[in-house]
C-alpha cells in the first residue's frame, strides 16, 4: 500500500511541476501572430495546392492579411466564395475572378497519330521528353505518361486507356494549375470555364508546316488559316503554323469549328449541332 | 596489376564483333543531310545557299562561337535545300541537304597516302589550323577540339593522353583506326604535342586490344615521348576523368576540367583527324563508323562521309536484321537509341548497334532493396540510389550537396541495378534542373 | 519495318536481379542447413519447413488481401526471411510458434513499412526477438545433438556454451573451468554444440560467405568488421583478465556470431549503402554484442545488437557518405 501510495505522491508532483515549467515557458515562448491569419486559414480550403502561387494555404492567409490591396490574389480552388469569405474577415475588396479550367490541347489519339516507336524508359514525361519527340511523328504532342495525372491533387484527371491521352473531370477541376506546370510539353493550357462550360479551343500545338504535322497526326492543326479568316470576333491568331484562339474574344459562334478540316477545333458541351452539309475536305 | 580507374565500374560484356575487321570505305551516297550541328556549343551558321555548287571539302557553315565548329561539305554536288530535317531523338534540326555529283574535291587537299612527319606549323597555327578543319571530339562528345587545345592562362598542361581505351562493347572504330592508321596517329599525337607544348603522351589501350597495344608500343619506339599505357578493361575507363586517373594516377576535383591536373585528353580518332588536317590539309568530313550487333550478318568498320543516311552503313553490314528492336548510334552503355534508320551520319557517330528486340527491353522496375550495388560501381563515388529518389521527389538542394552534376551519365549504375531501376533517367533528369538552378543563379 | 523501341541510355543490363540475390543467399544458406540436420535431424527439418511456409503465407496473404497488389512471393525474400527466422530458433519449438514468430517477422517486421526494401529492421530479427521476450522458455531451452535425430518436441534438451559460461561466471567460477566444460574450439568451429538451427556450424557459414563474395552477393566489409570488432575487443578483455572473460575464439565460435554477422547483418535492406558506412555498423554491432553477452542479462546479444544498429542506419548514411572521385586533389606533378 506504502509503495502504491508514494508512487501516486511522486508522479503526481513531477506532473505538476513539469506543467508549471511548461506553462512558463510556453507563455515566455510566445510568438504574437495575427489572429485573423488563422480565421482566414480557416475559410481556405486547405488543399496547401499552391495554385495561389504561395507555398500552402498558411502562407496564402499570410499574404492576405498582409496585403493592402488583395484585388491581384486568387485562391482558384475556392473560387469567388472562398475568397469573398476571406475578404469579410480582413475588410477588404476581391475582384470577382472568372472561373478557369484545365484543358489539354492535343488530340492526338492512338487512331489519329500512329506510332512511331516505342518508348522503354521511366515512366515520366520529363524523361520521355528530354530524350526525343515521343512514340509518334509529333514531337509536341502528348507523351502520355500521365504526369499530370500524378501532379494532379484533386482527383480531377485520368488517363483514357484507349485514347492514351489524359481526360479533364471538369467538376472536380479546380484550376490550381498544377498539371499545366507539370507537363513539358506545355499542352495543358487553363481557360475560361465559359458559359455553361461551353467552350472552344484548338486541340493541337503543333507548329510544323501543314503536310507533316498531317502526316504525323490526323488531327493536327496544319496552320491553313481558314478559322482566322472565318471568325467574325477577331479571336483566332495564327502564328508558326498553329491557330490560337484567345478566350477572351471569342464569342462561341462555332464557325471556326465547322471550316477546321482536321476537326483540329474542339468545342465542349454544346447541344448537338443538326449534322454537317458539307464534309471537311482532306486539307493540303 | 594492371592500371585502372580508382573507384568502381562494371564489365559489360565485350561482345566486339567487328574486331580486325578491315576498314571498308564506303561509296558515296547519292544525297547527304549534313546536320549544321553536330556538336557541342553553338549551332553552325550555313554558308551556302539553294543551288549552290559545292566540292568536297568546301566549307558550307561557319562556326559562330569559341565553342562551335566549322562544317564541311562531304560531297560534291549542288546544294538542294537547308531546311529542318528529323534528328536522331524525333526533334526537327536545321540540315544542308546536298544532291552528289561526281566526287570532285577541293585542290588545296593533299590526296595522297604517303605519310608526312615534319610538323612545320607552330603552336597557335597548328590549334587556328584545327579550328579552321572543323575537327570535334570523335569519341562521341564531340567538343570542338581546338577549345580543348587552348590552355586558359594561368593553367599549365604538362601531358596529353590519348583515350584508344573504347570501353564502349561493341565499338571497334578506334581499334581498327589504331592498326591501320596507327603511324599516322603517331604523327598526329607528335602534332598535338607541339601544340599543348609539352614532351609527353601516354596512349591508354585497355588489354583486350593487345594486338594493338603491340602495334602501338612498336611504333612508338620511333616517336620521343611517347608511351602506350595497357590497361585493364573496366568500363567507363573512355570517361575523360577515369582515363587520366588510371593513366597517371591524378583525379580531376569535381566541377573542374582536366587541365586543373595538368592533362588534356583526346581521343585517337580525332588524333588521327588532326594529322589529316594539318598534314593534308583536310578538313573533318569522313569519320570510322563501327556497324554492328548480335545478328547483324557483316558486322564492318566503314569509312563513310558525314550526312551519309545510316540506314545505308546497315545496308552494307547486310541489312536490318528481322529481330531488331532497337537501333543505337554509339555504344551499348552512352549511346542514343534511334527513332528511325534515316537519320544521317554525324560526326559523333562512333558505331551504329543493332540490338535484338528481347535484348533491347528493359525489365520491369521492382522496388530498391538496398544492396548499395549502385553505390559500389559509380566510378564518380556518388550514391545513385539517393540521387534518384531526390531527382523523383524533386529536391533540388539535396540533390546538388549529393553532387548530382559530378555524374558522368555513363550508365553503370542502371547497369548494375538488379531492381532494373532506371537509376540514371532520373539522374540525368535532376542533372538537368540542378544544372538550370546553378546556372540562373550565377547570373 | 518494324517499331523501334526507343529509351534512355544504358540499353543494356548485367542480368542480375533481386531474384538472383536473394536466392543466392538461399543457396548460401544450404550447407548450413545440411549441417543444422545432420546434428539436430527431424527438428530442423520441421522448424525450417514451417518457417519458410509460413513467411511466404504471410507475404502473399497480406499482398493479395490487405494490400490489394500482385504478390511477388517469387523473388524469394519471404522465403528467406523465413529460412533466417528459422535457424534462430531451437529445433524443437513448437509450429504455432514458429506461426506467430513468422507473421511478426513478415507483418510487422516487413509489410508494415512498405514491404520489400522499406523496412528499417531486419525483418526475421524482429520475429526472432519478439519470440525471445514473448515466450523466453521455449527459445532458451536447445535440444542436445545427435541424440534426438529423430525427435521434435520431446527432444532432451541441453545448455549453450554460451549459457554455460554466462551462469557459471555468475556463480563465480572461473573462465579456465568453465572452458573444461565446452567442447573444444575445433568442435565449436564443425558446430558440435548446442544452439539454434542453423547458428552452429561455423565451417558451413564461412562457406556460404565465400560463395556470396565470389557471387558478389555481399561484400567482405560487414562481416568482416563484425567478426573483427568481437574477436579484438573479447581479445583485449581476455587478455586484461583471463578468468573473469571469455577468449576470442570462444566468442566468435559460439551462439549467432556467424550466422549474424555474415547473414543478418548483411542484409541489404538494413544495412548501410556506403562501405565506410558498413564498417561502422559493422564495428557497433561487434562492441553492443560482446558487451551483451558479457554485462547484459541475456547470455547473447548478436540479434540486439544488430537490430540496435540496424536503427543507426539512416543516420550512417545521412552523415556516412561513399569516397567520391577527386577528393584526393594531386596538381601537375614536376
Amino acid at each position: 500500500m506504502n509503495v502504491v501510495l508514494i508512487t501516486i505522491i511522486s508522479l503526481g508532483a513531477l506532473g505538476t511541476l513539469s506543467a508549471i515549467i511548461l506553462y512558463f515557458v510556453a507563455q515566455k515562448f510566445k510568438v504574437f501572430e495575427d489572429p485573423r491569419i488563422d480565421q482566414v486559414e480557416e475559410v481556405l480550403p486547405a488543399a496547401n495546392c499552391g495554385g495561389c502561387g504561395f507555398p500552402g494555404c498558411r502562407a496564402f492567409a499570410e499574404a492576405l492579411v498582409k496585403a493592402d490591396d488583395i484585388s491581384n490574389l486568387n485562391c482558384p480552388v475556392g473560387g469567388a466564395d472562398t475568397m469573398s469569405a476571406a475578404a469579410g474577415i480582413l475588410g477588404k475588396e476581391v475582384a470577382a475572378a472568372a472561373p478557369m479550367v484545365a484543358v489539354v490541347r492535343c488530340n492526338g489519339t492512338c487512331d489519329n497519330r500512329p506510332k512511331t516507336s516505342k518508348y522503354d524508359g521511366a515512366s515520366s514525361c520529363t524523361i520521355a521528353s528530354s530524350l526525343y519527340g515521343g512514340e509518334t511523328g509529333c514531337s509536341y504532342g502528348c507523351l502520355g505518361l500521365g504526369e499530370c495525372v500524378d501532379a494532379c491533387n484533386f482527383n480531377a484527371m485520368y488517363m483514357d486507356e484507349k485514347t492514351g491521352l489524359p481526360v479533364i473531370i471538369e467538376d472536380n477541376c479546380v484550376s490550381c494549375g498544377a498539371c499545366v506546370t507539370a507537363c513539358p510539353k506545355n499542352i495543358i493550357e487553363l481557360r475560361k470555364k465559359g458559359p455553361k462550360s461551353r467552350r472552344i479551343y484548338v486541340s493541337c500545338v503543333n507548329k510544323d508546316k501543314g503536310a507533316p504535322a498531317k502526316k504525323a497526326c490526323s488531327a493536327a492543326c496544319i496552320g491553313c488559316g481558314k478559322c482566322v479568316k472565318t471568325c467574325p470576333f477577331e479571336a483566332i491568331t495564327l502564328e508558326n503554323n498553329l491557330a490560337y484562339i484567345d478566350y477572351e474574344k471569342c464569342k462561341l459562334c462555332r464557325k471556326c469549328v465547322d471550316v477546321c478540316p482536321t476537326n483540329a477545333i474542339t468545342e465542349l458541351n454544346f447541344p448537338p449541332k443538326k449534322p454537317k452539309v458539307e464534309t471537311a475536305e482532306a486539307a493540303e | 596489376m594492371l592500371k585502372t580507374f580508382s573507384l568502381g565500374g562494371v564489365h559489360p560484356e565485350e561482345n566486339k564483333f567487328s574486331a580486325g575487321k578491315k576498314i571498308e570505305v564506303l561509296p558515296v551516297p547519292e544525297q547527304v543531310s549534313v546536320p549544321i550541328a553536330q556538336h557541342i556549343g553553338a549551332p553552325s551558321e550555313p554558308v551556302v545557299k539553294k543551288g549552290d555548287e559545292v566540292k568536297v571539302g568546301q566549307l558550307i557553315a561557319k562556326s559562330t562561337g569559341f565553342v562551335s565548329a566549322n562544317i564541311h561539305s562531304p560531297v560534291s554536288g549542288k546544294v538542294l535545300k537547308i531546311d529542318d530535317i528529323l534528328d536522331a531523338s524525333g526533334y526537327k534540326r536545321k540540315a544542308i541537304i546536298i544532291n552528289v555529283e561526281g566526287d570532285e574535291w577541293d585542290e588545296t587537299i593533299n590526296r595522297s597516302d604517303k605519310l608526312i612527319t615534319e610538323i612545320s606549323l607552330s603552336p597557335e597555327e597548328i590549334v587556328k589550323k584545327i579550328g579552321e578543319a572543323g575537327i570535334v571530339g570523335l569519341g562521341g562528345a564531340t567538343f570542338p577540339a581546338h577549345v580543348k587545345l587552348s590552355v586558359p592562362p594561368g593553367k599549365k598542361c604538362d601531358i596529353l593522353i590519348l583515350n584508344a581505351v573504347e570501353c564502349e562493347p561493341y565499338l571497334t572504330a578506334d581499334h581498327q583506326l589504331m592498326m591501320q592508321k596507327g603511324e599516322e596517329i603517331m604523327v598526329g599525337t607528335q602534332i598535338l604535342m607541339t601544340a599543348l607544348g609539352v614532351d609527353k603522351a601516354v596512349i591508354g589501350i585497355e588489354n583486350n586490344k593487345p594486338d594493338a597495344i603491340a602495334h602501338m608500343s612498336e611504333l612508338a619506339k620511333k616517336y620521343n615521348g611517347i608511351t602506350v599505357e595497357s590497361l585493364k578493361v573496366q568500363y567507363p575507363q573512355g570517361g575523360e576523368k577515369q582515363l587520366i586517373d588510371a593513366c597517371i594516377k591524378r583525379q580531376v576535383p569535381s566541377g573542374k576540367l582536366p587541365i586543373e591536373v595538368g592533362a588534356v585528353v583526346q581521343n585517337v580518332g580525332t588524333t588521327y583527324a588532326v594529322y589529316e588536317a594539318i598534314q593534308k590539309n583536310k578538313p573533318l568530313f569522313e569519320r570510322v563508323v563501327t556497324v554492328t550487333g548480335k545478328s547483324v550478318t557483316k558486322p564492318s568498320n566503314f569509312m563513310t562521309r558525314v550526312g551519309t543516311p545510316i540506314s545505308q552503313l546497315i545496308e552494307a553490314a547486310g541489312g536490318l536484321p528481322e529481330d531488331t528492336g532497337k537501333v543505337i548510334g554509339g555504344g551499348p552503355m552512352m549511346g542514343k537509341a534511334l527513332t528511325s534508320i534515316d537519320v544521317p551520319v554525324t560526326k559523333g557517330s562512333s558505331g551504329i548497334l543493332i540490338m535484338p528486340e528481347k535484348i533491347a527491353t528493359r525489365k520491369p522496375i521492382e522496388n530498391c532493396i538496398r544492396c548499395s550495388k549502385c553505390v559500389s560501381v559509380c566510378p564518380m563515388g556518388l550514391s545513385p540510389y539517393l540521387l534518384m529518389t531526390v531527382s523523383d521527389k524533386a529536391i533540388w538542394d539535396r540533390a546538388e550537396e549529393e553532387k548530382i552534376m559530378d555524374c558522368i551519365e555513363c550508365g553503370s549504375c542502371s547497369f548494375t541495378c538488379p531492381a532494373s531501376r532506371p537509376l540514371l533517367d532520373y539522374i540525368r533528369l535532376g542533372k538537368g534542373k540542378v544544372g538550370q538552378i546553378m546556372r540562373s543563379r550565377t547570373k | 519495318m518494324n517499331t523501334l523501341t526507343v529509351s534512355p541510355s544504358p540499353h543494356v543490363h548485367s542480368g542480375d536481379s533481386v531474384k538472383k540475390n536473394m536466392y543466392g543467399v538461399i543457396l548460401a544458406l544450404l550447407p548450413a542447413l545440411a549441417a543444422s540436420l545432420y546434428y539436430f535431424g527431424l527438428g530442423a527439418l520441421i522448424v525450417t519447413l514451417a518457417a519458410v511456409i509460413s513467411c511466404v503465407f504471410f507475404e502473399w496473404a497480406i499482398q493479395k488481401f490487405l494490400l490489394k497488389t500482385q504478390p511477388s512471393i517469387i523473388d524469394g525474400s519471404a522465403a528467406l526471411t523465413g529460412l533466417l527466422l528459422a535457424f534462430n530458433l531451437p529445433t524443437n519449438m513448437p509450429i504455432w510458434i514458429i506461426i506467430i514468430g513468422s507473421l511478426v517477422a513478415i507483418g510487422i517486421g516487413k509489410m508494415s513499412f512498405g514491404g520489400l526494401g522499406n523496412n528499417i529492421f531486419n525483418p526475421a530479427l524482429v520475429g526472432r526477438v519478439f519470440l525471445l521476450i514473448s515466450f523466453p522458455v521455449q527459445m532458451t531451452s536447445w535440444p542436445e545433438q545427435s541424440k534426438n535425430l529423430t525427435s521434435y518436441l520431446d527432444a532432451t534438451t541441453g545448455a549453450t556454451p554460451l549459457s554455460i559460461m554466462k551462469e557459471g561466471l555468475a556463480n563465480g567460477e572461473s573462465v579456465s573451468t568453465l572452458m573444461s566444460k565446452i567442447p573444444s574450439v575445433t568442435e565449436l568451429f564443425v558446430g558440435n554444440m548446442g544452439g539454434s538451427a542453423g547458428e552452429i556450424a561455423a565451417v558451413a557459414l564461412l562457406v556460404g560467405l565465400i560463395f556470396m563474395l565470389i557471387r558478389k552477393i555481399i561484400t567482405w566489409h560487414i562481416p568482416v568488421s563484425v567478426i573483427g570488432t568481437i574477436f579484438v575487443f573479447s581479445g583485449l578483455m581476455h587478455l586484461a583478465n583471463p578468468e573473469a572473460y571469455a577468449g576470442p575464439l570462444f566468442h566468435i565460435l559460439t551462439g549467432g556470431v556467424m550466422l549474424g554477422a555474415i547473414f543478418m547483418a548483411t542484409d541489404y535492406v538494413s544495412s548501410p549503402m556506403s562501405k565506410k558506412g558498413m564498417i561502422i555498423f559493422g564495428i557497433g554491432i561487434g562492441f553492443i554484442t560482446v558487451i551483451i553477452r558479457v554485462f547484459g542479462a541475456y547470455p547473447e546479444g548478436v540479434s540486439f545488437a544488430i537490430l540496435i544498429m540496424n536503427g543507426f542506419v539512416p543516420l550512417i548514411d545521412k552523415y556516412i557518405k561513399p569516397k567520391r572521385f577527386g577528393e584526393v586533389v594531386k596538381t601537375a606533378g614536376k
